[in-house]
């Protein structure tokens, strides 16, 4: 929801990456504010996931320009845990299979650092239990789930859902979901719709990465961005992504090109 | 003091032209056998010679042995090992390896010689033997000639060298049909002296016709340090003190009779500057199951000879192996399993963790003859390098002359995963945090295997503590 007054969570300036020499990002300017829900939309490999993975701080990618300013401070000599525990949170469009890693140790090491970090006594493997069992609900996982490794043998949707329940436990003041709504069938849509929106509060921000217009029919975003070529080109409100729906990108590639020969 | 007197006879003979070869010969003469029953005595001092007039031909092995072209032995020659290790150890200071599970179905042996005062085989369960073998009763040893250094492989130089110096042993011997729940814990420890040490624990198992057993073959070192009497400290750990090198030169065999079930954990946890050499060698019979869970953490330089030979069709052999080594150790596995009847499986996964300047061998061989048609093998060898420099050799030796079998192998090396640690980090895992989290998971699927829970957890533990050191000392 848009507020006049409210806070800037997210505030990336003209910022540009490249991995191993060759530039992927090529000046994306994006503000983000708390109690708002963002979409960014753009074809196969236009960027989008780079832009993610670039504010988690993955380490293959190099910020050659720009800045990052999260929570206002830059983060952008910031470790990927860093900046998890400063509330970034990057839902993965591949969530990595770890074998041998119980789902449960994993989150229940995930939360404690974030109590460590808060100052907080770690919490013990039982209260924890119960405090994951209720987050379960909201995405609907089976608690045999928690038994398993982290990831493995979990069908794509499972993988989508256990993202969302790591967001549900961490809190996260920017949650951004790489795609976390493709490749799953209605009911897996609506389950991770409907914990999205329970999630989003008035003191943070989401950012939806998609391919699709679909989840938006539930999760209703307060923008929307078209990522191309490393850059967003366009912004608007919902409306924008309904257009996209019915004319494809192309009117968006053309009207950008010339944008760019007018300059 | 007849026995006695024979050997000495013998020892002209027996002197190898390897003059360090003939150092260690020559420790192994010291000490007569002493059974209760004089015939066996005999007969083991017999054996005996044998294997010292085998060793006259041998010389210590080179890089230049086929079997030993990654490890260089050259380390351990440097020093004079002294088969006189003789030391005391309170029984405070093994509680902390004893294991609850094992209360009293356990042997200790401190520097290769059996003390009775460490050891508790006080209830036993039904239908089984644990005991040292100079205390078995007369009328039980003369069995033991089929068995005792009677498995293939024995004139390998380091078998047969302790088998030179056999004088007494860990018996572990179920009667047929005897299900033994408990497992039996052989307790090696080392307690090296002044001058280096040479210990030569020897250990046979036998699992008679359709009966099963749990043996844990572990061998670690007390630090002076840590042998200290009770002077109301806590014990210090290893490190305090500069650790004295010493020698353990292991042999065990295990026979799976018929139908039989022998499930086997061996740890080798010998102090930083220990070496260690060490023989497994298992016979199965025909429907027999094994199973191997080696450990290998410690050592300077550490040699696992693991030799399975099946004799009878579906035999079942599992082999699994985790060696978590960093600093300068040398930890290698030679593992054979070898094939002579049809129906046969395996199924073998050993895995290394290597950090520092550490170096892995693995050799795997599996011999599936024509005769042993529908055999079904499978290895795997994974290793995970924690360091630039840290390295392994590793090369399965499948040799398959049958044409109907299913038999796979492969290796692989890789170091943790980029992409892995990013995910981790994202959620807040600090870096040694997902680090350790990742290695732990590695070495989980091992250590899962393991079936006495006790022993479970200290090992994850002391993998994470030699971690910690690390990180202390790096810091
Ligand atoms: N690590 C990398 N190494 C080389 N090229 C990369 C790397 N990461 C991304 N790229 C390239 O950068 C471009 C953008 O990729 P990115 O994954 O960000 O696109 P995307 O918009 O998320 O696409 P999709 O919709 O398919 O998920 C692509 O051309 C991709 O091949
Ligand atoms: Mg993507």
């Amino acid at each position: 929801m848009i507020r006049e007054n409210s806070n800037v969570i997210l505030s990336v300036r003209n910022l540009t990456a490249e991995v191993e020499g060759t530039p992927i990002l090529n000046g994306v300017n994006l503000e983000v504010k708390a109690g708002e829900i963002h979409a960014i939309m753009g074809r196969n490999g236009s960027g989008k996931s780079t832009l993610s993975k670039v504010l988690a701080g993955h380490p293959d990618y190099k910020v050659t320009e720009g800045e990052i300013i999260f929570q206002g401070e830059n983060i952008l000599e910031m470790e990927p845990d860093e900046r998890s525990l400063k509330g970034m949170f990057l839902a993965f469009q591949y969530p990595l299979e770890i074998p041998g890693v119980s789902t449960l140790d994993f989150l229940r090491v995930a939360y404690n650092s974030q109590r460590k970090q808060q100052g907080l006594e770690e919490m013990d493997a039982f209260d924890f239990e119960d405090l994951v069992e209720e987050k379960l609900e909201l995405v609907k996982m089976d608690p045999s789930f928690l038994e398993r490794s982290l990831n493995e043998g979990f069908s794509g949707g499972e993988k989508k859902r256990n993202e969302i329940l790591q967001m549900a436990l961490l809190e996260p003041a920017l949650g951004i979901l790489d795609e976390t709504d493709s490749g799953l069938d209605i009911d897996a849509l609506k389950i991770v719709a409907n914990g999205v929106n329970q999630l989003a509060k008035p003191d943070n921000a989401t950012v939806m990465i998609t391919h699709y217009q679909r989840i938006l029919n539930y999760v209703e975003p307060d923008y929307v961005h078209v990522m191309r070529d490393g850059r967003i080109v366009t912004s608007g409100g919902k409306e924008l992504a309904q257009e996209l729906e019915e004319r494809g990108y192309e009117w968006i590639e053309e009207e950008a090109v010339s944008e760019v020969s007018a300059q | 003091m007849n026995a006695q007197t024979s050997f000495s006879s013998k020892e002209i003979q027996a002197a190898s032209s390897d003059q360090y070869l003939n150092g260690l010969l020559k420790q192994c003469q010291g000490q007569a056998v002493a059974l209760q029953d004089s015939e066996t005595a005999t007969w083991l001092q017999q054996v005996r010679d044998h294997a010292s007039s085998s060793l006259a031909q041998s010389s210590m092995p080179t890089k230049r042995d086929e079997e030993w072209r990654f490890t260089d032995l050259s380390p351990l020659m440097q020093h004079d090992f002294q088969a006189d290790g003789e030391a005391s150890v309170a029984p405070s200071t093994v509680e902390g390896l004893t294991l609850p599970e094992a209360s009293t179905t356990r042997l200790v042996f401190v520097n290769g010689v059996y003390s009775h005062q460490l050891s508790d085989v006080t209830d036993l369960p039904k239908g089984v033997y644990v005991g040292n073998l100079s205390c078995m009763s007369a009328a039980h040893t003369y069995r033991l000639q089929n068995y005792l250094a009677q498995q293939e492989g024995s004139e390998e130089l380091f078998t047969a060298l302790n088998t030179a110096s056999l004088t007494d042993a860990a018996v572990i011997w179920a009667a047929p049909n005897q299900i033994v729940e408990t497992p039996i814990h052989l307790l090696f420890l080392s307690v090296p002296g002044e001058t280096p040490t040479l210990s030569q624990p020897r250990a046979l198992v036998v699992a008679h016709t359709s009966a099963s057993l749990e043996v844990i073959e572990q061998y670690t070192s007390l630090s002076e340090s840590e042998n200290r009497p009770n002077t109301g400290e806590l014990p210090a750990r290893q490190g305090e003190l500069p650790a004295r090198p010493y020698l353990t030169n292991a042999v065990t065999e295990i026979w799976a009779e018929e139908n039989a079930q022998v499930t086997h954990t061996r740890v080798q946890q010998e102090s930083q500057q220990g070496f260690h050499i060490g023989k497994s060698a298992i016979t199965q019979s025909r429907d027999s199951r094994y199973t191997c869970n080696a450990i290998s953490f410690g050592a300077r330089l550490s040699r696992h000879n693991l030799d399975v030979f099946c004799h009878g069709s579906q035999s079942d052999t599992n082999l699994n192996g985790l060696t978590v080594i960093r600093g300068e150790q040398l930890s290698d596995t030679h593992s054979a399993i070898a094939y002579t009847t049809p129906h046969c499986t395996s199924d073998q996964l050993h895995k290394c963790i290597i950090d520092d300047r550490a170096h892995a061998v693995f050799n795997g061989k599996v011999f599936v003859p024509k005769a042993a048609q529908l055999t079904n093998a499978a290895q795997l060898n994974r290793n995970l390098l924690l360091s630039p420099k840290a390295h392994v050799n590793t090369k399965p030796q499948l040799q398959i002359t049958a044409d109907n079998v299913q038999c796979s192998h492969g290796a692989t090396v890789s170091q943790l995963e980029a992409d892995e640690l990013f995910y981790l980090r994202s959620r807040g895992l600090n870096e040694s945090d997902a680090r350790n989290l990742l290695i732990d998971a590695f070495a989980a699927e091992m250590l899962q295997r393991i079936p006495t829970p006790s022993l479970r957890k200290t090992l994850s533990a002391s993998l994470r503590e030699g971690r910690g050191q690390k990180a202390e000392g790096r810091g």
